[in-house]
């Protein structure tokens, strides 16, 4: 088998044209017949499917390297082409060609001085990097203003180029029926020109101009120019004479190689003759498969029958040139053999018909599987289908820590790792092999140390396990504790890809820790993600200390971090600490119990009944770390004071402790490290979970009612609204309103009605607001920045307001008015999409209609906009792909380019360092201050912060306790 | 100011300037010895030093996919003002495509004009300068009426206007002169004039062409410049009291540069190219940071960090020109012929490369996942590998 040959590495790609010598002798064989398999179903020789391509059946033999199917990779074949055809893809290469160079003795129109000039010119532009054929077109446009090449001196003539692959030259000269043109103009002219007359106008002689009119002279230029210029015709004709491809071939074989380098070409790889086809190659078997129908009929593959077409067309044309067919009858079949291999080429060539298949459908060809998303280059080698992979639904977990993964059973057995057996795994080895690839932590197959591999079956199990000694591989399936790779798309940042350690669970979606949720932008409406099981060392080791969710917490965008609590975790301790309320001992302790807390502390007092209560807040403090002190605002508005891990006042809610850029999980992650942070965050979580269910949390519809009274506060609250549109809308059909500057009237009334409205709506929104207790569902949520927002409560329980189309009002619909209910030229608010209704107590059907309008834009514009975004993103990356840091610090391209001499001119990295103007990278006075008062408790502390920083490894959740323990916390 | 042996030990950090002068500045304050400063400088050092960006880095790749990612995010059509209401601007991710893109033209042209300070306080003063941007056309100065019988197109001046419009002239008749000139010029024709009333028409009575005449009329320019449609003038709060700021509706940089009264050093324009070609690429890089930056800040997504901006920023000035980020820029430009042909367009890139005789080293990234090798980023870079020995 040949993959016991040692891969080989590329080192480089050179690309050129190939000289037909070269596919004549590197051809397994020439292919002459049209047809692929005989009756009994064997590839017929010298055919398309000759067994010297290759083979592709199972069983047979390759006639020319003598391997079977699979390892075989197939050889080309050639088809002698009985005339010269043109290459479409060089088709323009061609043109420009036959314009710069002499028609005669085929050298290039350009003298010493303009040769030396565009070498110079090329050489720069490949020095820099730029695009050649901006050079080679200046060459080509100065070669063809010469009337005459300045080596032979012939006469160069103009060349048409029909697109895709018809060549004239044009040459002036007379029509053959010139004379009778003539006389035709002649008797045509208002009063009829009599021969002498003629003569006389043009000053030629008479005799001269019967001879012409007989056609017995042909005239000088200058008679002629005369002669229609009286008769005010122009009788000029372009002969245009067609270049055949035979003909352009032995033009550019006389090219000399130095003339070909001054257009930028390599004469050494490419000839331009090699442009015009006379062999054509023949793709091995292998790379044009045919496939057995389940009714035995083999179907073959587009470029087989555009080959098949080619042959056909081909042993026509030689058979009628040697019966010595017309001229006409050639020329014809020459065209349709140009076609054949034209569009076995590229098959959307405009203005030629595509080849198409029996059924309609247009033939993949040899471009076809080169380009686009699913072609040759994005589809294919670019990106690549890949064994290990899983993919299935995704459903929640907060049981699992953030770095954890529930990986089906299922999925774990069809996963496997390798293992190395040797002494001390040897038992475990053998358990796994007996286990079978059914039992769960089992194998699938194992390899004995001659290289030979196994499968382990539910009957050879226990035989197999016995056998396994050291130096033996085993295909073990996925077990806790495994690194793998998870990722959901679209992958739009590097946080969609991270690792996670396994957990087999039963069942059979993935379940992740909802603080993920963030980063992957996943949620459990159906999602699906796929996992990737690591298969080397290196591999599983970098995916361990770089790609960990942990190791990912900061997000390099704003460099704050991305995971956090979310949604009812922040309700959760909002609960918890906004009202810091007490909790008995019992309840205190099943708070804490999904955490590593299992002593309380201290009580923080006696209750009226003698008990000893713990505040909310105290709890939350047992998470923290003890030397951790901080200070800031949270979104319900008050101040958050964390003194020595103990958290004295404030609310934890989303500006604490949630995902982008929670305050608290944000210094622990990066003034202690993103092990001690994925432990907060975990038991925030948790905390939060218990407390929520505490204290019980839901959201119904009576908790966007208001009363009455309120109701009516709002209902006076628009008419007022309406009154003053009503008033604006009177001022302008009076003439009065005074347009803004820059504005029109119109565009000033508009921007006045909707600002009217927008204010009746926030007020509507403040009377509702004013009617809802704190503690109120919604209101805490809005508050806490757990979901949702004061909007959409006022939306709720006060007024939806005005809809939008395109940042206007609506104003579409019929003729001056939106719908038929309304009159024509109506502008109140009403008629142009206010709903005064709020959701609760249901939208009329014109508001309906209305709000379905502005609902309508918002989808179109999401549509819309994922494919522009999704492109700006693909040639982003693609063009800053191959910028790195380096170890001095510039950022260089692959080719060593230097793009920054420092990243972001001061080198900071934006993983570490908050992106808010606000918060400086390094706070120069608070390290002051430490260094100053000399804060430090121990020698060792001093040190380490006057010291560089290292964070102690933690590579698995399973070395925790470990990790705790070293620690200082 | 500090001590030399205090500067000698900051400056002997390898602190960047920015965090230096804070450095010195704490100390200052603070009013320290040499011995803490020492301290203090280490301590911030090794605090830099841990915010360094690691080496091998793919920064790339994280900058792009940092601007990218909120791309899906912002609105597509959000036009409106960009500070000032009565200009509307393209806002959201068409206009960061348009940057990206390095268009020739944005789609919605502006520039905010600072003045120089005897006219930044003056609102009199300031108009005087708005007259010399704003484009003014017949429209703005009179009414035309066309005289069939006669085959005249008049134009009746307002005299308001033209006092208002030439600030410096007072005599409305010389105005009316000036403007009766113009039009001579541009539209080679005859002028009567007989007050602010001007009068002209075709050469010969030709219905045609008097309409012609008037369609003419209106695109002249009298005063301001061409491109420069209309000038709001609006009143700023500054550091040190108000100033009056003007933004314009289409764009010629260059011109309003030579403007008097227009502060060159405080004015910009949106259109990157004509910033390039007044102020060159440094300029360009600067604005091109700043209009993303703005753009993105307009969508609320103030949080991305400017650093991968500046990034971008950067390879698109990389040149010495502005190149765009694609296929006619710098994707298309890049030295391998595999990785363009993955890009946009792949069968003409493999046919000129076939034609160039080129070569692919396979340096890149994208060359080197198609052959199959690890790439050179990041962990890839590295040569290092642990050995087997255990000495």
């Amino acid at each position: 088998m040949s993959s016991q040959q040692t891969p080989q590495e590329i080192g480089q790609l050179s690309f050129g044209l190939m000289d037909p010598e070269e596919y004549r002798e590197m051809s397994a064989t020439k292919v002459i017949t049209a047809d692929t398999y005989d009756d009994d179903g064997f590839p017929i020789d010298m055919g398309l499917m000759d067994p010297r391509l290759g083979v592709i059946d199972p069983g047979l033999e390759c006639k020319t390297c003598g391997k079977h199917s699979g390892s075989c990779n197939g050889h080309f074949g050639h088809i002698e082409l009985a005339a010269p055809v043109i290459h479409v893809g060089f088709a323009k290469l061609i043109r420009r060609l036959l314009r710069g160079t002499c028609r005669e003795c085929s050298r290039l129109c350009l003298d010493e001085g303009e040769r030396e000039e565009f070498s110079d010119q090329l050489q720069r532009s490949r020095d820099l990097g730029r695009d050649l054929n901006d050079v080679t077109k200046a060459a080509i446009r100065q070669a063809r203003k010469k009337d005459r090449c300045p080596f032979c001196g012939e006469k160069q003539y103009d060349i048409k180029h029909e697109k895709p692959t018809t060549y004239y030259e044009v040459q002036q000269v007379l029509a053959a029926d010139y004379p009778d043109r003539i006389a035709e103009a002649m008797e045509e002219s208002d009063e009829r020109i009599a021969p002498t007359d003629l003569a006389e106008e043009t000053g030629i002689d008479s005799g001269r101009v019967q001879e012409i009119l007989s056609g017995e002279f042909r005239p000088r230029q200058d008679d002629r120019r005369a002669l229609e210029k009286a008769l005010s015709v122009d009788l000029t004709e372009e002969d245009m004479n067609k270049l055949m491809p035979s003909d352009i071939r032995d033009w550019f074989e006389d090219i000399p190689d130095e003339d070909i380098e001054v257009l930028g070409m390599n004469p050494e790889r490419s000839r331009p003759e090699w442009m015009i086809l006379t062999v054509l190659p023949v793709p091995p078997v292998t790379a044009r498969p045919s496939i057995t129908l389940d009714n035995g009929q083999r179907s073959e593959d587009d470029l087989t029958h555009k080959l098949v077409d080619i042959i056909r067309i081909n042993q026509r044309f030689m058979e009628n040139r040697e019966a010595g067919a017309p001229q006409l009858i050639i020329e014809d079949l020459w065209e349709l053999l140009q076609y054949h291999v034209t569009t076995f080429m590229d098959n959307e060539i405009s203005g030629t018909p595509p080849a198409r298949h029996r059924s309609g459908r247009p033939l993949k060809t040899l471009s076809q599987r080169l380009k686009g998303k699913e072609g040759r280059f994005r589809g294919s080698l670019s990106g690549k289908r890949v064994n290990f992979s899983a993919r299935t639904v995704i459903s929640p977990d907060p049981t699992l820590s953030l770095n954890e993964v529930g990986v089906p059973e299922r999925v774990a057995r069809e996963m496997t790792q390798t293992m190395n057996v040797n002494e001390r795994n040897l038992d475990n080895a053998r358990r796994y092999v007996a286990n079978g690839p059914e039992g769960h932590p089992g194998a699938n197959y194992v390899r004995r140390p001659d290289g030979r591999r196994l499968k382990v079956t539910e009957k050879n199990c226990e035989e197999l396990a016995e056998k396994v000694e050291p130096g033996w591989e085993v295909s073990r399936h996925l077990v806790d504790g495994d690194i793998i790779i998870f990722n959901r798309q679209p992958s739009l940042h590097r946080m969609s890809i991270m690792a996670h350690e396994v957990v087999v669970m039963p069942y059979k979606t993935f379940r992740l820790n909802t603080v993920v949720c963030p980063p992957y932008n996943a949620d459990f409406d159906g999602d699906e993600m796929n996992m990737h099981a690591l298969q080397n060392e290196e591999a599983r080791a970098e995916a361990r200390v770089l790609m960990r969710v942990q190791e990912q917490m900061l997000s390099p965008r704003f460099g704050e971090n991305i995971i956090g609590a979310i949604q009812d975790h922040i309700s959760g301790t909002y609960l918890l600490t906004h009202t810091n309320p007490q909790f008995n001992e019992t309840q205190a302790l099943d708070l804490l119990r999904a955490t590593r807390i299992d002593e309380l502390p201290e009580a923080d007092g006696v209750d009226d009944t003698g008990e000893a209560y713990w505040t909310g807040r105290t709890l939350f403090s047992e998470l923290l770390p003890d030397d951790l002190n901080l200070e800031f605002t949270s979104s319900a508005g008050d101040t958050v004071t964390i003194e020595d891990g103990e958290m004295t006042s404030g609310t934890i809610d989303e500006d604490a402790v949630g995902a982008f850029g929670g305050e608290v999980v944000d210094t622990i992650a990066k003034d202690y490290s993103k092990t001690r942070a994925r432990i907060l965050v975990n038991e925030v979580s948790a905390l939060a979970m218990r407390s929520i269910m505490h204290f019980g949390f839901s959201i119904g519809i009576d908790d966007e009612s208001i009363p009455r009274p309120a109701e009516e506060q709002i209902n006076d609250a628009i008419d007022n609204a309406y009154d003053r549109v009503e008033e604006l809308i009177e001022t302008y059909e009076r003439g009065d309103l005074e347009s803004l500057p820059g504005r029109t009237v119109d565009e000033t009334l508009e921007m006045k009605i909707m600002q009217t409205l927008g204010k009746a709506r926030d007020s509507a929104g403040d009377i509702a607001e004013d009617h809802f207790d704190d503690d109120n569902p919604a209101v805490v949520m809005a508050e806490s920045g757990a979901r949702g927002s004061m909007l959409n409560l006022t939306q709720m329980a006060g007024c939806v307001g005005q809809q939008a189309v395109r940042g206007e009002r609506i104003n579409r619909g019929y003729e001056n008015r939106t719908l038929s209910h309304f009159e024509e030229g109506d502008l109140s608010a009403d008629a142009h999409g206010f709903v005064e209704a709020s959701y609760r107590s249901g939208l009329s059907p014109k508001e309906f209609f209305f709000h379905a309008m502005g609902g309508r834009e918002g989808l179109v514009d999401t549509a819309v906009r994922t494919s522009k975004s999704g492109y700006l993103q693909r040639r982003l990356i693609n063009a800053l792909s191959e910028l790195e840091t380096q170890y001095d610090g510039t950022v260089r391209d692959t080719s060593d380019t230097i793009v920054q001499f420092e990243f972001g001119e001061d080198g900071t990295s934006p993983v570490d360092v908050s992106s808010s103007q606000d918060e400086a990278a390094v706070d120069v006075e608070q390290i002051a201050d430490s260094v100053l008062n000399e804060e430090f408790e121990s020698e060792k502390q001093k040190e380490s912060f006057l010291g560089q920083r290292t964070e102690r490894t933690n590579l698995s959740e399973h070395a925790d306790d470990w990790w705790m323990a070293e620690g200082d916390d | 100011m500090v001590s030399e042996d205090i500067e000698a030990v900051v400056e002997d950090t390898e602190l960047p300037r920015r965090l230096k002068d804070d450095v010195y500045s704490t100390i200052e304050a603070k009013g320290v010895g040499v011995e803490d400063a020492d301290r203090i400088a280490k301590a911030v050092e090794s605090r830099y030093m841990d915010t360094r960006v690691d080496p091998l880095d793919p920064v790339g790749t994280v900058s792009a996919q940092s601007i990218g990612e909120p791309g899906t995010q912002m609105t597509m059509n959000t036009f409106h003002y960009a500070g000032v209401a009565e200009i509307d601007v393209t806002q959201g991710l068409p206009r960061l495509i348009e940057l990206v893109d390095a268009r020739k033209t944005p789609d919605t042209p502006m520039m905010t004009v600072h003045l120089d300070e005897e006219y930044a306080d003056d609102r009199e003063r300031a108009h005087e300068v708005v007259w010399k941007i704003e484009a003014t056309r017949i429209l703005a100065l009179g009414d035309i009426s066309t005289n069939v019988a006669d085959m005249l197109v008049q134009i009746d001046l307002n005299e308001d206007t033209l006092l208002e419009r030439w600030p410096t002239v007072n005599d409305t008749e010389a105005i009316a002169e000036e403007i009766a000139e113009t039009i001579e010029s541009n539209l080679g024709v005859q002028t009567r004039q007989a007050g602010t009333v001007i009068e002209f028409g075709p050469e010969e009575p030709s219905y045609r062409d008097l309409l012609q005449l008037v369609e003419e009329l209106r695109d002249i320019v009298f005063k301001g410049i061409e491109e420069i449609s209309r000038v709001v003038i609006r009143k700023e709060e500054t550091d040190n009291g108000e100033e009056f700021v003007l933004y314009t509706e289409g764009s010629d940089f260059g011109e309003v540069l030579g403007i008097e009264g227009v502060d060159a050093s405080r004015t910009t324009c949106n259109n990157i190219h004509e910033i390039y070609r007044s102020l060159g690429v440094e300029a360009a890089r600067e604005t091109l940071i700043n209009e993303t930056m703005n753009t993105l800040e307009e969508q609320g997504l103030d949080d991305v960090n400017v650093r991968h901006l500046m990034l971008v920023a950067d390879i698109m000035t990389n040149e010495g020109t502005i190149e765009s980020i694609g296929r006619h820029g710098i994707s298309g430009s890049k030295d391998s012929v595999l990785a363009r042909a993955a890009f946009e367009v792949t069968v003409n890139h493999l046919l000129d490369a076939a034609i160039h005789g080129e070569v692919d080293e396979l340096d890149g990234v994208t060359e080197n996942v198609i052959v199959g090798k690890p790439i050179k980023l990041g962990t890839g870079d590295v040569d290092l590998r642990m050995g087997t020995s255990q000495d």
